[in-house]
């Protein structure tokens, strides 16, 4: 049975269709990602769905009940938000605001019982702010007002958090501690959270559910291992240069252009600093010779004029050697990542004797190499 | 108890003092001396016939009437200095809270109703009202001039929040502000000059500002309006509380954000409004008398700060009031001269403080 549900839901501004056919399902306690390219309309599905903007049309269900048509009051107490507006309230100090997720379940004048008290001091503890509550909230740093924020979300007490970007500003660590803090609600507390993030990598890891946002629809839905599959993020961003490996989250510069000038023997790992190197310098190179399942893999087909795999899991073939060497000896010269030479890939120690035996220079630094770049 | 409870205490102490002191001060100085002894005795008879008089007219009004015309000191006491006193502290205040739930409005700590032009708005629909539909002031109602300014102060408002949907910068809608209220100066002047000579007179001494014509009228009108006033925007510190976190929360919390905008500027316009039909535009009350509660009780919760800005406005303009009507004895000042002077400060202080922490 589906928690959340959005059916035929078209949402933009003033009467223009901005997105429309959004058809999502959640389960309670799942977290659903949005993202896109920047202006795609991912905050503009949250604030429809957060009732900030009126729907064009189609319905948003929670528990088979229409969002729309719920009282405010109704709303406050099973939806909570963190939006990406700007928060400068004067001489407020964190405590207080964390406090106001209270406001729906205090009376008139917003007096805080003491079970309110334990729940603001449950929210600040989750995101590891009881240090700074006495603090003024404009004191803070983005990263942390941004906890705040999300503590304030989380002591409202309602069973669906929607977050607006809420990762914009922080820091690699605060990151991947806010949403840590958001799988452990969804998972702790069968919180149900939608949120939206630039990174696609941390959508990848925390989602249950991700959505693409493109154009006037929704290109793709499903879980992140379907949707993420190979360069759906690529098409998703319209990205022409450079690439983005979805299941390592790695992004890689455009590839240098031209000729090879230089091939590369690497493996285990130890090739990728020198491709990247190499393509910080603009030298073309080839890589060689590298088991499909190598580490360097990747970033050699990201970066590499040419890249000589063999499969994973057998010897090298004797053809697949005669064409690296061939290709090596043209080219007329090899860098050494340095990677030991060991039983399986006894190959890249042949190509070595093999350079040298033709009089091929040997390098084993990038640094060298790109001096002869330069000259 | 814990600190900011002490600190509450402890200011709303301060300032009770400042007032009692303020009192005493005022009702002390002046052309005719009145011991400070003397001064509670005839206090406490007056308070006493009056109250009894209420009860029965019959056998105690003479007695109060021969009481008030009788000495010059139980004259000057009851009939100028005690209305004048009291409506000082009744709009000063009424002032304070309306800058208040300007800046709560506009989420801007430099807002209020002089510098966006409301109070001008306020006064060119008195002076028009006058000039034009009375003919003659001496016969205006108290009503209708309240009416007028509020009317003003509505349009003014209007034209600004006009404005403010555009422009999101605080210091462009200022500088709005300030052309309307230009604007609504152009039409209060053109009024003037085609207005009747004694009428100009009447109207100048007003648009000027001052508590000096303050009867016990005044001041039961006033306070009708203002203490009720007072006592609403007390009921809504809470969501003047969350809506200081903007528009978006204030919604998902539960707030009917269109409505309690509607709110905040009626009572708002109307405590400005009632200041400027009984007094005339008071300038920078508005702006620094809340931020200065604020820095005093460290803290913007609008529970405490609502009524301790009504009083530090109540004490402010007791204490300005004074030195206008002292300082260059027999000649009195406006009561905007002396606001001026140490709430524009205040304002620049602000500004520049704002500045430093947006770069």
């Amino acid at each position: 049975m589906s928690y959340f549900k959005t059916e035929n839901l078209s949402v933009g501004y003033r009467g223009n269709i901005l997105i429309h056919g959004i058809n999502i399902t959640l389960q309670k306690g799942q977290i659903l990602t949005l993202i896109g390219p920047n202006g795609a309309g991912k905050s503009t599905i949250l604030k429809s769905i957060t009732r900030q903007l009126r729907t064009i049309s189609g319905s948003v269900y929670v528990q088979w009940r229409d969002v729309h048509r719920w009282s405010a009051k109704e709303l406050a107490s099973h939806l909570a938000v963190v939006l990406t507006d700007r928060v400068d309230p004067e001489l407020m100090t964190c405590r207080e605001l964390v406090a106001l997720g209270r406001y729906p379940h205090t009376n008139a004048v917003g007096r805080l019982t003491a079970e309110d008290r334990r729940k603001v001091d449950e929210a600040l503890n989750l995101v590891g702010g009881e240090d700074l509550a006495e603090q003024e909230f404009s004191t803070l740093s983005d990263g942390q007002k941004q906890r705040m924020l999300l503590a304030r979300a989380i002591c409202q007490d309602t069973e669906i958090i929607v977050l607006d970007e809420p990762t914009a500003y922080l820091d690699i660590r605060y990151k991947v501690e806010l949403l840590d803090v958001l799988r452990r609600l969804a998972r702790e507390k069968g919180t149900t959270i939608l949120l939206s993030l630039h990174e696609i990598d941390l959508a990848y890891k925390v989602s249950d559910q991700l959505v693409c946002v493109k154009g006037d629809t929704i290109s793709r839905y499903g879980p992140p291992e379907e949707v993420l599959a190979r360069d759906a993020a690529q098409r998703l961003y319209d990205m022409e240069r450079g690439s983005y490996d979805p299941l390592f989250g790695s992004v890689e510069l455009p590839r240098p252009e031209g000729e090879p000038k230089v091939f590369v023997i690497g493996g285990a790992g130890y090739g990728v600093p020198v491709y990247r190197r190499l393509q910080r310098e603009q030298v073309p190179f080839a890589a060689g010779i590298l088991f499909e399942n190598d580490v360097d893999t990747p970033v050699a087909n990201a970066l590499a004029a040419e890249v000589f795999a063999a499969p994973a899991f057998e010897p090298v073939s004797d053809d697949a050697f005669a064409a690296a060497r061939n290709a090596m000896l043209c080219i007329g010269a090899v860098l050494d990542a340095g990677c030991p030479v060991g039983t399986f890939n006894r190959c890249n120690g042949r190509l070595l004797e093999a350079a040298r035996e033709a009089g091929v220079p040997v390098f084993t630094d990038a640094a060298q190499l790109a001096i002869r770049n330069v000259q | 108890m814990n600190r900011r409870t002490v600190r509450t205490a402890a200011v709303t102490a301060l300032l009770a003092a400042l007032l009692a002191a303020g009192l005493i001060l005022n009702v002390n100085t002046g052309a005719v001396d009145i011991p400070t002894g003397e001064i509670f005795a005839l206090l406490g008879k007056g308070l006493r016939l009056r109250a009894l008089a209420l009860l029965e007219p019959d056998r105690y009004g003479e007695a109060l009437t021969a009481f008030l015309t009788g000495s010059t000191e139980a004259r000057v006491l009851c009939s100028i200095r005690l209305p004048r006193l009291l409506l000082a502290a009744v709009l000063g205040g009424a002032l304070a809270v309306s800058g208040l739930l300007l800046q709560s409005f506009f989420r801007n700590p430099i807002a209020g109703p002089f510098v966006l032009g409301i109070s001008s708005g306020a006064k060119m629909l008195v002076s028009v009202t006058m000039i034009f539909l009375l003919k003659d002031i001496s016969t205006m109602n108290t009503g209708v001039m309240v009416l007028a300014a509020f009317a003003g102060s509505l349009l003014v408002t209007g034209v600004v929040l006009l404005f403010a949907q555009r422009v999101r910068n605080m210091s462009m809608l200022l500088v709005i502000g300030i052309m309307v209220s230009y604007l609504c100066g152009a039409v209060t002047d053109f009024c003037v000059t085609f207005a009747d000579e004694h009428n100009v007179a009447n109207l100048t001494s007003w648009s000027m500002g001052s508590f000096s014509g303050a009867s016990w009228n005044a001041v039961g009108f006033s306070a009708a309006i203002c203490l009720p006033c007072l006592a609403l925007a007390w009921l809504l510190a809470k969501p003047i509380g969350a809506y200081a976190l903007g528009e978006g929360y204030a919604q998902s919390l539960g707030i009917h954000v269109r409505a309690f905008r509607v709110c905040l500027i009626l009572l708002s316009s109307l405590l400005s409004a009632c200041v400027t039909a009984f007094a005339g535009p008071i300038s920078f009350v508005g702006i620094a008398i809340p931020h200065i509660t604020k820095s005093l009780l460290n803290t913007s919760r609008p529970a405490v700060v609502i009524p301790l800005s009504f009083l530090t406005g109540a004490v402010c303009c007791v204490y300005c009031d004074l030195l206008a009507r002292t300082a260059f004895a027999p000649t009195e000042l406006a009561i905007s001269t002396v606001t001026s002077v140490f709430g524009a400060p205040v304002v620049i202080y602000m500004m520049v403080k704002r500045r430093g922490r947006e770069q």
